[in-house]
């Protein structure tokens, strides 16, 4: 073979599970802009009720908690209005949902896209990831609308802290999770379609191990001996410490390991994601 | 750059699929497979496997939808494929562009490749002409700023002006595709991979796409991989022509023989009933120089040759008929001897006929049947004794032939002169 051959690229069969291009993926990055523009056009067409619906689904489901776990389950919320304590659990715990839930089909739904054109599959999953931040601060708008109210009405008492310099670690420590694990399942799914009839209750259960409804301290007074499944869960970490800044009355603080330990597992879950996504998207066109 | 240089190399390329269905079943073919792997052996599976020939039933589950494949294509080159259905050529055009891998082997390539393996990927009804350019222009692999500034040529090859801030799903569906062609076109890669996307839109607009196709291969010196069933598309833009059969290359070279070789391969082999009532024909042909063809340019040349023999007793008059249908039985036209007012008195049992087509045939370009009608007191229907291909190389005959039954099915040879 000559010397001189210099090829600009080669395509194989066996893929290192390392074989991630960044350059390509940097190349496409207006892709993945205009996939979000996509979503965010196309969403609310012939929708009466248009994006009030983002706002309507946490508030009633807030409402409903309120009235079952604090008036009929007396949960103890720490002297914070029950209503603006589970509205903020809500709201950090549907950004990293919909994450999940939405990138968890990524193959299955872009069949037909991905079956004509290449382009780094990635782009899709971390577009979806970018569109979801309308809907995360459409509903974050809401939560501190609520937040002005109540402590305008003397309901509750604001202290400014640093520790809101925090929050965006808690943001992207959201999305990260979400768009791993649900990398990590669309991957799973190409095959066996198993694992989609567990993403949707899965998710819903695991909002209940993830304190959204009730603060940690209660599960380690009430159940101790299972709840190391609660403390180590990430999203608990990202739930509990988002209270923690927001209602600075807690009287924990925050504490710097625990948004470090957070972000090592975001950190893991993604890289991990990444890469399994990376290995499937090369022959699931096949198997799905 | 050499013109002559390889752009594009596929050494030993080779797909397997699995057929059937994915359910309990295949789990443990996965675990076997696993665990060759963590013992170090090859894959079991790949070991077995049969050509890919649908209409035989195979032994196995696994089949190889493409077996071997290696060619190279050089720069500028534009690089025919064709095959019958099931060939393995849409497994070779996505293994190309990346959409999925092969089993084995390896394609090494000079240049960026794009390809347009369908037009209008990723286009959403609920988005206006323009938001879909910048869309689909970057499924297609452009920059936000590379599709800026083609964007007003891209509007103006669609022929959608009017249309450009009304969302896609109130486009008729021509329209959708000349917007989505007009945004292909102007895509810039080194190698363009084209699937039968030009099978699409009126007469106007192929031969716009087809125009478009050339300038890319001939004024900007870019590589073109085109697969078609249109011999007459295949014609006018390829310089080299692959032939793949049952997932292997049957022929590479030029387009002229690859077409032969193709059609004479596929052109079913049935026997007709060649005896009838004590008349047998011995040799149906068409010869052009002497030579027997399967494919005729239009408006060239040609002759049919019957030879056919009375077995039992020689009538004293015989009219004889070619007649020209097309595959779907229509009657084109006959050429007899009752119409010419020869009346033919055979004196031996062999007879040899001749007719000479001056001119050549103006059809539509496509596959033809020729039925042969001989007549005494009765009737002997001898039908499909052959079925040939008329195609158009403009380039030879000059001619600009419509590529739509829509217009009808015959070229009259023409000029206009109009007074104004």
């Amino acid at each position: 073979m000559n010397k001189n051959d210099k090829w600009l690229f080669e395509i194989t069969p066996k893929q290192s599970l390392f074989d991630l291009n960044l350059k390509e993926l940097w190349r496409y990055r207006d892709l993945l802009m205009l996939f979000v523009k996509r979503d965010v056009i196309t969403l609310y067409k012939q929708t009466i009720l248009g994006p009030l619906w983002y706002i309507i689904q946490p508030l009633f489901t807030s409402v409903i908690f309120t009235l079952v776990f604090n008036n009929i389950g007396n949960i103890s919320t720490n002297g914070i209005p029950a209503f603006l304590f589970n509205l903020g659990g809500i709201t950090a715990w549907n950004y990293f949902k919909d994450c999940l839930i939405d990138t968890s089909d990524t193959f299955k739904k872009n069949e037909q896209i991905f079956g004509k054109v290449y382009f780094p599959r990635v782009i899709m999953p971390m577009s979806i990831i970018v569109s979801n931040l309308l809907k995360f601060a459409i509903q974050l708008f809401i939560f501190i609308a609520f937040y002005i109210y109540f402590v305008s009405t003397n309901k509750l008492e604001f202290i400014f802290s640093f520790d809101l310099l925090y929050l965006p670690f808690l943001f992207v420590s959201m999305g990260v999770l979400g768009l791993g694990f649900g990398m990590i399942i669309s991957s799973m799914v190409t095959k066996y379609r198993d694992l989609t009839f567990l993403v949707s209750f899965g998710v819903q259960l695991l909002m209940y191990l993830s304190a959204v409804v009730y603060p940690v301290e209660l599960i380690k007074e009430k159940a101790p001996k299972y709840s190391w499944i609660v403390e180590y869960n990430p999203m608990t970490i990202v739930i509990e410490n988002f209270r923690k800044i927001v209602f600075p009355t807690i009287e924990t603080k925050v504490l710097p390991s625990d948004i470090f330990y957070m972000l090592l597992i975001s950190l893991v879950v993604f890289v991990f994601g990444l890469l399994i996504f990376n290995k499937t998207e090369k022959s699931f066109i096949d198997t799905i | 750059m050499k013109k002559d240089d390889v752009i594009l190399k596929v050494e030993n390329v080779s797909k397997q699929y699995r057929l059937g269905t994915i359910g309990t079943g295949t789990i443990s073919h996965d675990l076997n497979r696993f665990f060759a792997r963590i013992r170090g052996k090859e894959d079991p599976y790949l070991k077995i496997g049969e050509t890919n020939d649908r209409s035989k039933k195979g032994k196995t589950e696994y089949v190889w939808a493409l077996k071997d494949i290696n060619f190279e294509v050089k720069r500028g080159e534009v690089l025919g494929i064709i095959g019958k259905n099931g060939a393995g050529k849409s497994t070779l055009l996505k293994i190309l562009s990346k959409v999925t891998g092969p089993t084995t082997g390896s394609i090494k390539s000079k240049g960026r490749i794009a390809s347009l393996l369908e037009v209008g990927t990723g286009f959403h009804p609920e988005m206006t002409g323009k938001e879909n350019i910048f869309l689909n222009g970057a499924i297609l692999g452009m920059t936000k700023k590379e599709i800026e500034s083609k964007f007003d040529e891209i509007v103006h090859f669609s022929g959608c002006e009017r249309y450009i801030d009304t969302p896609v799903k109130r486009y008729s569906s021509g329209m959708k595709v000349r917007l989505a062609f007009a945004v292909a076109a102007f895509l810039e890669p080194d190698i363009l991979v084209v699937d039968e996307v030009l099978a699409v839109g009126d007469a106007e607009f192929q031969k716009k796409a087809i125009g478009k196709m050339q300038d890319i291969s001939n004024t900007d010196g870019r590589t073109v991989l085109f697969v078609s069933h249109d011999m007459g598309a295949i014609q006018n833009l390829c310089s080299r022509l692959l032939v793949l059969g049952n997932g292997t290359v049957v022929f590479n070279g030029s387009v002229e023989e690859g077409i032969k070789k193709y059609i004479t391969d596929n052109t079913k082999k049935e026997k007709f009933s060649n005896t009838i009532k004590g008349v047998r024909i011995n040799k149906v042909a068409i010869l052009q120089n002497n030579e027997s063809i399967k494919i005729l340019q239009v408006f060239s040349k040609f002759e049919f040759f019957l030879e056919f023999e009375f077995l039992k007793h020689i009538p004293a008059v015989i009219t004889i008929e070619f007649i020209i249908r097309d595959v779907f039985g229509k009657q084109i036209t006959t050429i007899s001897t009752y119409l010419d007012g020869i009346i033919f008195q055979p004196r031996s049992k062999k007879v040899q006929v001749t007719a000479e087509v001056m001119n050549g045939l103006g059809f539509n370009e496509g596959e033809y049947i020729l039925d042969i009608l001989l007549k005494d007191n009765d009737f002997y229907i001898f039908s499909k004794t052959l079925t040939f291909n008329l195609i158009n190389n403009k380039e030879v005959t000059g001619y600009n032939l419509q590529l739509e039954t829509a217009h009808g099915n015959v070229y009259v040879p023409h000029k206009f002169k109009i007074d104004n």
